[in-house]
């Protein structure tokens, strides 16, 4: 049977991060097969973030280097190094999105969120919605034929 | 009689509304004290239509859509609705398509065992544990079966490869890595009809003596994500995973594994790269992956869409599935129809029809009601196509031979308001982005091509910068280890060779 948890972390307050639960997370998903981007989506969800100062518990924890975990880390785009805002808001900025505004609707929304204290802004390179363009995932959920309009009204409710 | 409806539980149908219809109509139910029931089935791929609510009637599913939760009261009132759209199996957008691969999605519900099997599930792995390993391998072969995931390298070849090894462990790799902009048929698949891809990686294992497989999704897909998981669980209390493969005393565990959004993992080494737990840098080939893949260990990875193509091969025969298409591409395409089109969607057809029929038949023009003016055709590293080529048919060889390719079978339209020096601009960049960073072309030619098609732009010294960027594009074509840098260059040049009146400074002054 699979080790791997069936559900994706449940996504909780960015707190202060735990270094003993860093270890705790990291030891009990050890076995997996390629355990370390496990362990970093793992952390990701739970704190929002990856701290510096856990990369070398997990590299101890997998017997690696504060190195090879740092490099991991920094490669994908996923692993945050530091909280993101209250909202996540990924704008589609892919050419089947282009086709339809996107690059429009990024910029108008960035103009309107300016530097807001609430929401970060990034783009996102396809959402597999083409068909339904431009889409946005806001909070983990995906939204299609987005507007400046509605992209607004969810990160404000 | 309990009253079926049917409301997609897709993530694109779940985009526009979805959950939300489907909450409005339980409250409907209780509301009305109907004896009813909810099926939250994969889409059928007429994206425009959603959410698409069907009602079974007397054996037929009476499609409304698109539906929103003001759409719900009169549901269950008016026997004429205006959203209605009759029976939804004789659509001609979903009648006239060859439903191989996606026979079962938007029918069933994706998460039911005894659906699946109903409509032909489970036929294809049943027919492989009868069969030795080298006749599997036959008739992968035989069916004339290439990469869907855009390489088009024969299937049967890479099994028989790794069926020929000897190894204490081998592997089978499921690429759902799904980054092309203007796809989404592994995510549909994925979350439609989950078990027909668990069937798919289970035949290939006892193809090749592989006892473990991975399924490794983009984080972008976390619906897919969730739903294979689901998927995966069922499958091992239902005995098609695990220890005994349905009675057959083999071995076959699967687990998934989610990306990190890095579009590079969509390329098979850098994917098993990340598997492995590492930054997703391509490897040199050789050695391949049959050989020497994940762990080390030889490795079957393939594609979604080759996968879940597998069942319908071993269940109907390999003649069924190579009857199917032109000249060397045998079967049936998922293409999916993206962009600014009015009605997107997923149509699976045999190869061998025009980009014409699927954008003007299928697709009914572009969403903004403007001419269209190009497409692109297999992702961010696909060509942009005119429109005095859309009567090329359909094919791996056709495709390359006007210097395009199918890819994974996205087609992505543009209106007469594109600008293609600005899209030639966003390969390169796209590039840069996304560029894992190992060889020189790609990591550092992307960037210098991004600049150099910005002077362009700018309409400095023009026709030098123009050939500076195909000297440029040669470079990166010929010189970079895998196909990101190597097919960057291919909607640049695609651009510049069927679009050149967008590079003039002329052209540039008016777009500004």
């Amino acid at each position: 049977m699979s080790q791997l948890p069936r559900k994706p972390t449940q996504k909780t307050e960015a707190g202060a991060y735990d270094l003993e639960l860093v270890r705790e997370i990291a030891a009990s998903m050890k076995g997996l097969d390629g355990p370390l981007i496990p362990i970093l989506h793992a952390l990701n969800d739970r704190f929002g973030y990856v701290d510096d100062t856990a990369i070398p518990v997990v590299a101890n924890v997998l017997n690696l280097s504060r190195a090879e975990v740092h490099g991991v880390v920094s490669f994908y785009h996923d692993f945050r190094h530091e909280p993101a805002k209250r909202h996540v808001l990924k704008i589609c900025r892919a050419e089947a999105c282009q086709s339809m505004g996107a690059e429009k609707l990024f910029a108008e929304v960035a103009a309107a969120l300016g530097d807001s204290a609430q929401v970060t802004l990034e783009p996102v390179y396809c959402l597999g919605n083409c068909a339904l363009s431009p889409s946005a995932m806001i909070d983990g959920k995906l939204y299609g034929r987005v507007s400046k309009e509605k992209a607004l009204a969810e990160v404000r409710k | 009689m309990t009253l079926r409806i049917y409301i997609p539980c897709d993530a694109a149908a779940v985009s526009v509304g979805a959950d939300e219809v489907a909450d409005a109509i339980r409250t409907e139910i209780s509301k009305r004290k109907l004896d009813a029931t909810i099926v939250r089935n994969g889409t059928r791929g007429m994206l425009w239509l959603e959410p698409l609510v069907e009602i079974e009637e007397a054996g037929k599913r009476i499609g409304f859509g698109p539906i929103g939760i003001e759409d719900v009261p009169s549901l269950f009132e008016t026997a004429a609705h205006p959203k209605a759209l009759g029976d939804i199996a004789e659509i001609p957008y979903f009648k006239s398509q060859q439903r191989v691969t996606f026979a079962r999605c938007g029918i069933t519900d994706p998460l039911s065992v005894h659906d699946y099997e109903k409509l032909g599930g489970l036929a294809g792995l049943k027919k492989a544990i009868a069969l030795t390993s080298a006749d599997i391998v036959k008739m992968v072969t035989d069916s004339g079966l290439r990469g869907r995931g855009g390489a088009g390298f024969p299937t049967g070849i890479k099994w028989n490869t790794v069926a020929g090894t000897t190894a204490a462990q081998k592997y089978i790799v499921c690429n759902a890595d799904e980054g092309d902009s203007g796809t989404f048929a592994d995510r549909m698949l994925m979350e439609g009809d989950p078990f027909l891809l668990i069937e798919g990686m289970a035949i290939a294992g006892l193809a090749v003596g592989a006892t473990k497989g991975f399924i490794y999704i983009r984080s972008e897909y976390p619906h897919a994500f969730a739903q294979m998981n689901r998927a995966i669980e069922i499958a091992y209390t239902k005995k098609i995973l695990g220890a005994n493969v349905l009675g057959s005393g083999k071995t076959f565990d699967l687990e998934t594994r989610l990306g990190a959004g890095a579009y590079i993992c969509g390329e098979e080494t850098s994917l098993l790269e990340s598997l492995e737990g590492r930054r997703g840098q391509v490897r040199a080939k050789p050695p391949l992956p049959a050989l020497q893949g994940l762990f080390g260990k030889p490795t079957v990875i393939n594609n979604v869409l080759s996968f879940a193509a597998v069942p319908t091969i071993l269940a109907e025969g390999s003649a069924y599935y190579q009857e199917f298409g032109i000249g060397r591409s045998r079967g049936t395409m998922p293409i999916q129809l993206a962009g600014n089109i009015k009605q997107g969607g997923l149509i699976e057809r045999a190869f061998g029809f025009s980009l014409k029929e699927i954008i003007e038949v299928y697709g009914g023009g572009t969403y903004t009601g403007r001419p269209v003016r190009a497409v692109q055709v297999g992702g961010p590293l696909g060509a942009y196509w005119p429109t005095h080529l859309f009567d090329t048919p359909f094919g791996y060889e056709e495709f390359a031979a006007k210097g395009g390719m199918i890819g994974h079978g996205g087609i992505v339209v543009f209106d007469d308001s594109v600008d293609l020096a600005r899209q030639a601009r966003f390969a390169m960049e796209f590039c840069a982005i996304e560029s894992c960073g190992k060889c020189t072309p790609c990591r550092i030619g992307s960037t210098r091509g991004m600049e150099t098609i910005d002077k362009i732009i700018k309409g400095e010294d023009v026709a030098n910068n123009i050939e500076l960027v195909r000297d440029l594009s040669e470079v990166m074509r010929d010189g970079s280890l895998c196909a990101l840098g190597g097919l960057t260059p291919m909607p640049v040049l695609s651009a510049l060779d069927h679009f050149p009146e967008d590079f003039t400074p002329a052209h540039q002054a008016a777009a500004e």
